[in-house]
Parts: C-alpha cells; structure tokens; sequence
C-alpha cells in the first residue's frame, strides 16, 4: 500500500506566454507507515505536488498511484481518494465555517455520507487526537477560537476523514513556537498511535529533521535528492547552494569539526550535538 | 474555472492604444457605445467592424482575448437572440406549432446579437488596454467637475480602485477554499440547483471572513499612511493628452460621422 508517482510532469497556463514547469519527471513512492518530509523553496513545486496526491490538480504527463488506484482515471472515486489522502492546506482555519466546532469538524465524514453514531464518533476522536476536551469545544463557535486553536480544529476536520495518507503543508506557519510545538507533538503522537503515513510539507529544516524518516528535496520542479534526514544533511553544501539551511545546529556542529574539533558530520537534533560535544570536552581533558 | 475571465484583466503590451489617455478611452468607448444604438443597417455595421479591427490591430492585444470577453455573456446574447426571434411580429416565413418566425425577428434577432457583440468587445478593448488604476485615474478626473453638486469623485475611484485590485485576490482566495473544501469531500459540481446553493455555504463563509479581514487589515494599513480621502492629495501620474490622443479623437469623429451620415440617409 503505498502513494506513487510516475514520471510526473506538471505544467501551468499551457499555451500562454505565462506557461511554467512546476513538476519536471518526478518519481516518487511513499510507503504506509512512512513519515515523510518535502522540502523546497517557494516555487519548487511542493504544493502542487500534493494537490496531486488527492486528485485536486491533475498531472500533464505521467500517474499518480494510490494503493494501486490511478488519481483521476475515474472521476466517480475522487471522493475516495481524498478521503485516503487527507490534504490539510496551509492556514486551513481559512476554510473553517460552521457554527460550531463539533459541525465544522463533521463536515468530511458527512459528506462521506456515514450514518450520524459514526460521524459523531469520528468528530469525537478527530478533536481529541489534537488535544482538545470534546465535550468542552464541541458547542464553541470556531471564530471564537485562537489561532493555534482553529488550526488544530480544521486539522481535526480532516482527521475525522480517517485517511490513510495525511499531508499537511506548513501546517505550523505563522503560528508562535509554543503553538508550533504543540502542532509537531500532537502530528508525531498520531503517527506512532494510529500509523497513518505522513507527509509534511515544510521549508523549515529544523522541524522536518526532528519529527521525519524520509526527506525528499524538491528543486526546481525535480526531485533533487531523498534520504533520510542524517544522509540529506550531510549534503549541506549543496542544500545551501539551492537555497535550503539546514538546521542551525547542523550548522553549528559543521561549523566546529571545521575548526579541528572531533565531532561526527550526521548530527541533526540539539541532544545530538550536546552528547558529541560533551565527548568532545571529555576527550579534551583526557589528553 | 476563474480563468477566462476578461473583464478587468488587463493585456500589458506597448501599444499606442495602450498608451492613449484614459480619459480619451473612456469618452471614446462610451460614445461607442451610445453608436451602435444609432444603427439601423447592416452595412453601417461594416463601419463599425472596421473601426474596431483597427483598433484592436493597433492595440497589439491578440483577437483571442477580445473574444474571450464574450465568453461569460454568451449565454447573454443567446437568450436575446432567441427571444427577438420568436416574439416579433411580422411576415412568417417559418412556422412550426407555436412557434413562428417572422422576416422582421430574424432581422431584429441578428441586430441585436451583433449589436452587443460589438458593445462587449468594444468594452473589452477598453480594459484590455488600460490597467484597472489607470482607468479609475480617468474616471475620477472625468468625474471632477460633478464634485460640485456633490458627487464624491475621488472616493468613488478610490473604491472601483481597491475593488478591482481586491478581484484576483480574491479570486484567488476561492479557490484555495474550494481546494480545502473539497479535500473535506465537499462537492461543487454535481447536484440540482437547491443543493448546489446550499453546498455553496463551506465556500462563501470562509470568504466573506476574509474579505472582511482584509478589509480592516487595508483600513488600518491606510490610516497608518495618513490618509485622510482626497483633498490636497497629489498624483504620481499627472494625466497629460498627447499627440496620439489627437489622432484618436479625429479617426473616432471620422467613424462617428460616418455613423450619423448612415443613420440620416
């Protein structure tokens, strides 16, 4: 089970002066249980390869596969697809629009037509996956929320969809970093609970390094590298050199072996660094 | 499903119909317009054709987008075609059942088909030639002299301004709720008339938020300029007519005779 992509190619206002290459032969596969980082600059086609996912765009050349259904070839089972590829945009309190909590969150698996005991239960669940008390938000108007709090409703609000794929593009822009955290934790606890394979779109190297398995980097409407965070960083060079940082202790860590300390070059996370650098001094005053 | 929209899109090339004062485009398209009301033959149309391809040659924007303009009024012209068609009285010349169609209706129908063909590519033209600020520049300074009994120029420009400046936005806006909405599994497409109104709600809550959000957003941000409406405030772009300008008022005049000799004959 798995999403694929074959030799997608993606191209904008076909025939216009304004025609543009967003995806250039992409090939991809995203295994169940993966969590997946996609990484590139603005304008790298990260976005719209995620719209392709779940058949809201469709490719020029090439197919989409999702647990071996070709995106887009019958239109009768879009509604399908989207709802094993849950898509949560950037700033989706945007979409936000019920009276309360509870019938915004229920909006997706209403529409899946489901019958009312399990499109209550699915609400339930989908809200307290992202750490909310049910029976305190659920009668809350969404506009009365803040904007941490919305964001986790209309994440809910996918969530109660049940995918097996779940994208999210950015879903912590814009918020401060306790909001942030609070978003990457409750992400990470749903993927160990409930195994649901996930995609996160991201241009923040220290959050995608953390959290993913898989880091695929998009330039320019290509793949441009994939591997795990550890091999992707080591890259660092040419990370900057297409105008992705990395993250900033990967940084520091680079920047120390440069200066003759001993330390190892796969280093991503803080706790990482503290104990090489603690062997480090160890060593040092050994000598 | 927003993209052959051509009203208010403006066609940026350099051209001297580009380049001719607003306020020369405006009375020269509203005077247009007013023409082909004057009609009353088919060969006078021919007039108005010519006068039209030349315009549009000149004006370097490709026939393809002229025409597209007509696109969202198609169905416009259909129904009027139809209904002079079918309700004229005259000479039969086709009958089937209740429906009768006169000599006099296919004339009337075809008159005003044409007709407001001609209005809505003449039109286009105007806003294919001239970006939305530039128009609204002409319009506020055409609209000055009627400040005196009252007619708030500046303001009403100023609000055409930030209308059409706000139309791909949020245009742009829809369709990024329509996308999230219909990752949610909503449906816009299919259904009868009812449910599709009602399955519209997801769509339009979210963007009267944020059309309202970005208008206190726009207010603050203009009040934090000192802006305080249009007293003593200066331009950037002081509209001047040129030589062009000339050129175009004396080849429209030429047509508008044209047009009148027609109708008197």
């Amino acid at each position: 089970m798995s999403i694929k992509a074959e030799n997608i190619k993606y191209v904008y206002s076909e025939g216009t002066p304004f025609r543009t290459l967003a995806l250039d032969d992409v090939n991809l596969s995203i295994e169940q249980g993966d969590f997946i980082g996609i990484i590139g600059h603005t304008g790298s086609g990260k976005s719209t390869l995620i719209q392709l996912f779940n058949g809201l765009e469709m490719s020029t050349e090439g197919k989409i596969l999702v647990d071996d259904i070709v995106v887009g070839q019958d239109k009768k089972k879009l509604r399908n697809i989207r709802q094993m590829v849950g898509l949560v945009f950037q700033y989706p309190e945007y979409q936000l629009f019920e009276e309360t909590v509870a019938k915004d969150v229920a909006f997706g698996p209403m529409n899946l037509k489901l019958n009312q005991e399990e499109i209550d239960k699915r609400t339930k669940e989908a809200l307290e996956l992202v750490g909310f008390n049910y029976d305190r938000i659920k009668d809350v108007s969404p506009f009365d929320l803040s904007g941490g709090q919305k964001r986790r409703v209309a994440i809910a609000g996918v969530l109660a969809m049940k995918p097996k794929y779940l994208i999210l593009d950015e879903p912590t822009a814009g918020l401060d970093p306790a909001g942030r955290n609070e978003i990457f934790e409750q992400i990470k606890k749903l993927h160990k609970i409930s195994n649901v394979t996930v995609i996160l779109v991201s241009h923040s190297m220290e959050d995608i390094a953390k959290l993913v398995n898989k880091v695929v980097v998009l330039y320019k409407g290509k793949v441009h590298m994939q591997g795990t965070p550890k091999e992707i960083y080591a890259q660092s060079e040419e990370l900057v050199r297409i105008g992705l940082g990395i993250p900033q202790i990967a940084e520091l860590a680079n920047e120390l072996r440069k200066r003759g300390f001993n330390i190892k070059s796969d280093v991503i996370t803080v706790d990482e660094a503290k104990e090489e650098i603690l062997k480090e001094i160890r060593r040092r005053k050994n000598v | 499903m927003f993209k052959n929209l051509t009203i208010g899109q403006h066609y940026p090339v350099e051209s001297p119909v580009h380049n001719l004062d607003p306020r020369v485009k405006i009375i020269i398209t509203f005077i247009f317009i007013f023409s082909l009301f004057l009609i009353k033959s088919f060969t006078a149309y021919l007039v108005v054709v010519a006068f039209l391809a030349v315009a549009i040659i000149t004006s370097k924007v490709p026939i393809k987008f002229v025409l597209k303009g007509l696109k969202p009024i198609f169905l416009i012209i259909t129904i009027t075609f139809i209904i002079n068609l079918l309700m004229t009285p005259g000479k039969i010349i086709y009958e089937i059942g209740f429906i009768k169609i006169t000599e006099e209706g296919l004339k009337q129908a075809g008159f005003m088909a044409i007709r407001l063909t001609l209005l809505i590519m003449g039109t286009s033209l105007l806003t294919l030639t001239t970006s939305p600020i530039i128009l609204t520049d002409g319009i506020e300074s055409l609209l000055k002299p009627f400040k005196r009994i009252g007619v708030p120029a500046h303001e009403l420009a100023m609000m055409m301004t930030i209308a059409l400046r706000f139309i791909p936005t949020l245009m742009e806006e829809t369709e990024k709720i329509m996308k999230a909405q219909k990752s949610r599994g909503a449906d816009f497409e299919s259904g009868n008339i009812v449910n599709r109104a009602k399955n519209l709600v997801p769509l339009l809550v979210p963007l009267f938020i944020s059309a309202f959000r970005r208008a206190d957003d726009l207010a603050m941000a203009m009040e934090a300029r000192c802006y305080r409406g249009g007293d003593n405030r200066t331009r950037m772009r002081q509209l001047k007519i040129h030589r062009g300008d000339y050129v175009a008022a004396f080849i429209f005049v030429i047509y508008l005779a044209t047009i009148i000799i027609s109708r008197i004959w």
